[in-house]
């Protein structure tokens, strides 16, 4: 059974914009993307939308919806009342280019700083091991689709524009966690998470993990056992004279 | 000039969150139910009375270690000598927990969300012009969490020992149970929850390593202590509540204005 939904849609550009009001036709069991699809169609040509697979799954068509950041693809109708407005924004924490399309650029440049995974040499046969279960730890990570929702909702950067710089956010502290925990991985990334990453600057809120599509415990599972890792390599006298006079967690420092 | 969400390079929108679910509920429980905590816990500590009532001890003035101990409280010996007799014995042992709990991965995420709005919800902005989040001092000091946390098992584990001693009626014989008893057993079992399921705990019986599959029996510890440790937040209101009322219900014996119920 359809029903006339009450839309508010912010359209504009870098010069400004403001929020509209719309009433489209839905049906049940759509999604917000459904109903931005059929305003584009029938209302407003020039909407500027991203997505791409409708399945949750490309990480294209993140937005804001009554000011809580989701994948427009996966939120459905059915949350909310027929009578209810929904709004829809785009992400508040990166530029605009249009509508609700915006600059993710600086998701990427966080990205190219991360050193990338140096392995140990491979065994005789040329083949790298590794036992099932040191495989599984890292695959929570590997589900990420880089809708970058959370780097959207940290406070860290979206309170604090000049905090970019020094930043990585919660996507790419994943990817640190998932290299220092990979059992071939030579390098020790725990003094670049901290100082050039910015690790100690996340204050585990867990705002990342709050909105993650993938329910990647982000926090619980990466960033905190980075900060532990880190508190071994810088506060923890034992664990440091440890490692010097058993010779144990040899592995080559990386600076940037 | 306007920065954060109402910068210059954002989605022009006049409003700092556009959230309409009542999101502030999280912080002003919390809020309300840590401030009576630390209320609470303030005058309990500071008054130095009414905190043993044979065959019980108040966790909060557990091991009673000075010399301003009420007789049959020190188990432990009364090392501490050279405090004055109006020192309370709570502060001497009251850091321990204390500094646990402050600087627990989850009472951080709850009290920088509740007190200092850092963010209050997710999607709502900060009140606060500059941001450093745990970088410098004082907030650097978190770091030490996990020292609090050895000491926190030190002390759960004298916890139970009052548990256990707490099946003595008043004149210490065995054999006796009342609702006092029940009470410090289920504080301990919750005060064991909390500090196992620590994420320091989770990071020093496996956590740190690089490969599980050389390590076998850690990494069955560290997969008992994750399940736990998923239930983290849970277990720090359950055992913050638990260990009030066992105080409360040990001040009222003590004063006398309740007697236990005894079930044998
Ligand atoms: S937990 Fe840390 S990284 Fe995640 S949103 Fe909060 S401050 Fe940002
Ligand atoms: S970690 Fe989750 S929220 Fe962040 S980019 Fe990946 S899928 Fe999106
Ligand atoms: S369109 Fe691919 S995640 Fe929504
Ligand atoms: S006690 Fe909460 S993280 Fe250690």
């Amino acid at each position: 059974m359809g029903y006339d939904l009450s839309m508010r849609v912010w359209r504009g550009n870098e010069d400004g914009g403001a929020l509209q009001d719309f009433t489209v036709s839905v049906e049940e069991g759509e999604v917000v993307l459904d109903a931005l699809h059929r305003l584009q169609a029938t209302q407003a040509g020039d909407l500027a939308i991203r997505w791409n697979c409708k399945a949750g799954k490309c990480g294209s068509c993140s937005a804001e919806i009554n000011g809580r950041p989701r994948l427009m693809c996966m939120t459905r109708l059915s949350e909310y009342e027929p009578s209810e407005t929904i709004t829809v924004t785009p992400m508040r924490t990166f530029p605009i280019i249009k509508d609700l399309v915006t600059d993710v650029s600086y998701n990427y440049e966080k990205a190219k700083e991360i050193p990338a995974f140096a392995p140990t040499p491979p065994d005789p046969d040329g083949k790298h091991r590794m036992m099932q279960v040191d495989v599984e730890r890292g695959q929570e990570f590997r589900k990420c689709i880089e809708c970058f929702l959370c780097q959207d909702t940290c406070h860290v950067v979206r309170d604090h524009e000049d905090n970019k710089s020094a930043f990585a956010g919660p996507r790419f502290f994943l990817r640190y966690a998932e290299l220092d925990m990979h059992p071939l991985d030579t390098h020790d990334r725990r003094q670049l998470a901290q100082a050039a990453a910015g690790l100690s600057m996340c204050n585990i809120t867990k705002c990342c993990t709050e909105v993650c599509p993938e329910h990647i415990k982000i926090t619980d599972n990466a960033i905190i056992p980075m900060k532990e890792r880190v508190v071994d390599r810088k506060y923890d006298p034992l664990v440091w004279l440890g490692s010097k006079i058993f010779r144990r967690d040899q592995r080559e420092e990386v600076e940037s | 000039m306007a920065t954060g969400v109402l910068g210059p390079e954002r989605a022009r929108i006049d409003k700092p969150t556009l959230r309409q679910d009542r999101w502030w509920i999280y912080p002003a429980v919390t809020f309300i139910v840590f401030t009576a905590f630390v209320v609470y816990s303030t005058w309990r500590a500071f008054s130095g009375a009414n905190y043993y009532a044979s065959p019980y001890l108040s966790p909060f003035y557990s091991p009673c270690l000075s010399t301003a101990c009420v007789p049959g409280a020190s188990d432990f010996g009364q090392p501490i000598s050279f405090l004055p007799a109006w020192f309370s014995p709570a502060l001497v042992i009251l850091v321990f927990p204390l500094g646990f709990r402050l600087t627990c991965y989850y009472y951080r995420k709850a009290y920088y969300r509740a007190f200092w709005l850092s963010p209050a919800a997710c999607a709502v902005p900060e009140p606060h012009k500059k941001y450093t989040g745990e970088r410098r001092f004082p907030l650097i000091l978190q770091n030490i969490h996990r020292w609090f946390f050895y000491a926190a098992f030190l002390i759960a584990i004298i916890l139970s020992y009052d548990a256990v001693i707490a099946f003595r009626d008043e004149n210490h014989e065995w054999g006796h149970m009342g609702l006092g008893t029940l009470i410090l057993l289920v504080n301990v079992v919750l005060i064991w929850l909390y500090t196992l399921s620590c994420h320091s705990c989770r990071h020093i019986t496996g956590g740190r390593l690089r490969n599980f599959s050389k390590h076998p029996l850690r990494y069955r510890f560290w997969t008992f202590v994750s399940k736990l440790n998923g239930h983290h937040a849970r277990f720090a209101w359950a055992s913050l509540i638990s260990v009030a009322l066992a105080d409360f219900y040990i001040y009222l014996l003590a004063t006398n204005t309740i007697s236990d119920v005894r079930f044998f």
